[in-house]
């Protein structure tokens, strides 16, 4: 008698989602349901022991110690960036620069590439779905430069005009400054796609990634963009520290944004030089803890798969979308693009998006109103805001059907 | 100090009490807010915006007999009806009485949460502007 054939692979043993929410303090075994996840999400217990153990152990400043223990944080450090650059497939660690978040990633390219490379009359590319932190930085920069704005036009279901591309690049168009995923749609933008035809016109991107980052795995060498910037707390790491990826053959050759200590390579009032990347980017002492915390929650996160929770997070906000669209009449989803993770946006018909904000947080649920610092996207959809809903891996779908009764609740009360 | 502004806010405050759960409260907030009229013919302009607001707020005043009236509107029900309910205390009084009146009524009916500057309804604002505008006639 034959043996029947053994599979030629095992399938991989299931997640264990309700270990991984497990391990956040904040909401495990609590009531509220935290559905803001896109204005900043809850940290992992990891992240907490990694702070804790740095600081009982290792904490010195960095770089510039002879003493043991500054040498052992700033190993600890630099090993942090190494995470970092495993973590968005980075080519070299330098390329990889500490920021206090997505904000000042921006605001430092917008700075030292503005500098470096624009010329009265150059243009900046964005979209009409930024971020004001994706528009003010490049607004102030062009009226210092005297540098033009232009903007890729958003269509009704929030998804980028892409046919409108050919006609904005052209050879006065110096960058092209993009969020990948819409912080108040949930949009993915095509950003491989993208990023490729602004290299065939030689226009190097910028991607914001604060929204991509937390849902997706990120491979900078495949998608080939130039800049890239997310910041920590928005995938479950600290407040107060960002990531700016730069490549090294654009990036190193910007002038500083500010100056200050570590970022010198010799100091006179004649003249000073600066250090190569990254601490020419560096200045003054780095958030040290915040960069060893992030590290060990993508550590963390890397361990559960980025895929996975790609995966999962866009099941939930599936199952969210689905289940308002099919038995919500009373509800406009705002961004119905084909592709889209984690934010599910909407509006109550004849409601303003506070009255549900309140309502809804009277029952113990956290979602965000308002705008989302995406004035000119509201302007272009003709509302004052929207009722945002942001998934992240740890909730769960009882979760949606209590935020579901919840809503009809909110509907009967402002009825 | 005034003794209207006083009975109107114990009022409330008794109105408020026959409510058990915080949905019957927020409904009968929300009822406030559906009987705060804007007058007919009235200019609502961007200049009587209340900063602070997720939903916009105009605030406009009229000043006769020593007294302060105040008009409002609002595009958020909730929002309208703490105006509503801060209006029927605030509206119709003398300045000094506007600026000697201390609203703890608002905490004692259990809605103070709105009453944090970092709130975005704007109901700290709008508090700053009724007593600015009875300021601005302390002495007239």
């Amino acid at each position: 008698m034959s043996a029947p054939l053994a599979p030629r692979f095992s399938p991989p043993p299931p997640i264990d989602w309700a270990g991984i929410r497990a391990d956040f303090p904040l909401i495990a075994g609590h009531d509220l349901i935290y559905f803001d996840n896109a204005a900043s999400s809850q940290k992992p217990k990891v992240m907490l022991q990694a702070m804790e153990e740095m600081l009982s152990h290792s904490y010195a400043n960095v770089h510039r110690g002879v003493h043991s223990l500054s040498q052992k944080a700033t190993d600890q450090y630099e090993a942090a960036r190494k995470t970092v650059a495993r973590f968005i497939n980075a080519a070299d660690d330098a390329e990889v620069v500490f920021t206090s978040g997505a904000t000042d990633s921006i605001n430092t390219i917008a700075f030292s590439f503005g500098e470096a490379h624009i010329q009265p009359g150059d243009e900046i590319l964005l979209s009409g779905m930024e971020h004001h932190a994706n528009i003010v930085p490049w607004q102030l920069m062009a009226q210092r430069k005297g540098a033009v704005i232009k903007v890729i036009p958003v269509l009704d279901n929030g998804s980028l005009n892409l046919e409108s591309l050919d006609a904005l690049m052209g050879p006065k168009t110096k960058l092209l400054s993009l969020v990948w995923v819409s912080n108040s749609l949930g949009t993915v933008n095509p950003i491989p796609y993208i990023v490729q035809k602004a290299h065939a016109y030689g226009i190097p991107v910028l991607v914001d990634a604060a929204q991509a980052a937390p849902h997706m795995p990120l491979d900078v060498q495949a998608i080939d963009c130039d800049f890239m910037v997310f910041s920590a707390h928005k995938m479950c790491g600290p407040t107060g520290l960002g990531v700016l990826y730069g490549k090294r053959a654009l990036f190193e050759n910007l002038p500083p944004y500010r100056g200050g200590g570590d970022m010198i390579d010799r100091v006179s009032f004649e003249k000073t030089t600066f250090q190569g990347l990254p601490f020419r980017f560096e200045a003054g002492t780095p958030h040290i803890l915040g960069a060893i915390a992030f590290a060990a929650v993508l550590d963390y996160l890397s361990n559960i798969g980025l895929g996975h929770i790609e995966e999962r997070e866009r099941q939930l906000s599936h199952s969210l979308r689905s289940q308002l669209k099919a038995d919500f009449p009373q509800i406009q989803l705002i961004g119905t693009a084909p592709d889209s993770v984690s934010v599910v946006s909407f509006l109550l018909k004849g409601h303003h998006p506070l009255d549900v904000g309140v309502l809804l947080d009277n029952q113990n649920v956290a979602v965000r109103t308002g705008h989302h610092c995406c004035q000119p996207l509201m302007d272009r959809f003709g509302i004052p805001g929207t009722v945002r809903a942001s998934l992240a891996f740890y909730n769960t779908e009882e979760e949606i059907q209590r935020f579901l009764l919840a809503l009809r609740k909110t509907i009967h009360l402002l009825r | 100090m005034s003794s209207t502004m006083h009975n109107t806010a114990h009022l409330l405050e008794a109105d408020f009490a026959l409510f058990d759960s915080w949905e019957e409260k927020y409904e009968y907030l929300i009822d406030l807010g559906r009987d705060l009229k804007w007058p007919e013919g009235r200019l609502q302009a961007e200049s009587m915006l209340i900063p602070g607001c997720q939903s916009r707020v105009w605030l406009d005043h009229a000043f006769q007999n020593g007294k302060i009236e105040f008009f409002a509107a609002s595009e958020a029900l909730i929002v309208k009806g703490l105006i509503a309910m801060l209006l029927k205390v605030y509206s119709g009084q003398s300045a000094a009485d506007i600026l000697a009146f201390q609203p703890d009524f608002i905490g004692r009916i259990g809605l103070s949460q709105h009453l944090s500057p970092t709130r975005s309804n704007g109901l700290f604002s709008m508090l700053n502007t009724l007593k600015s505008t009875a300021i601005a006639y302390q002495n007239a």
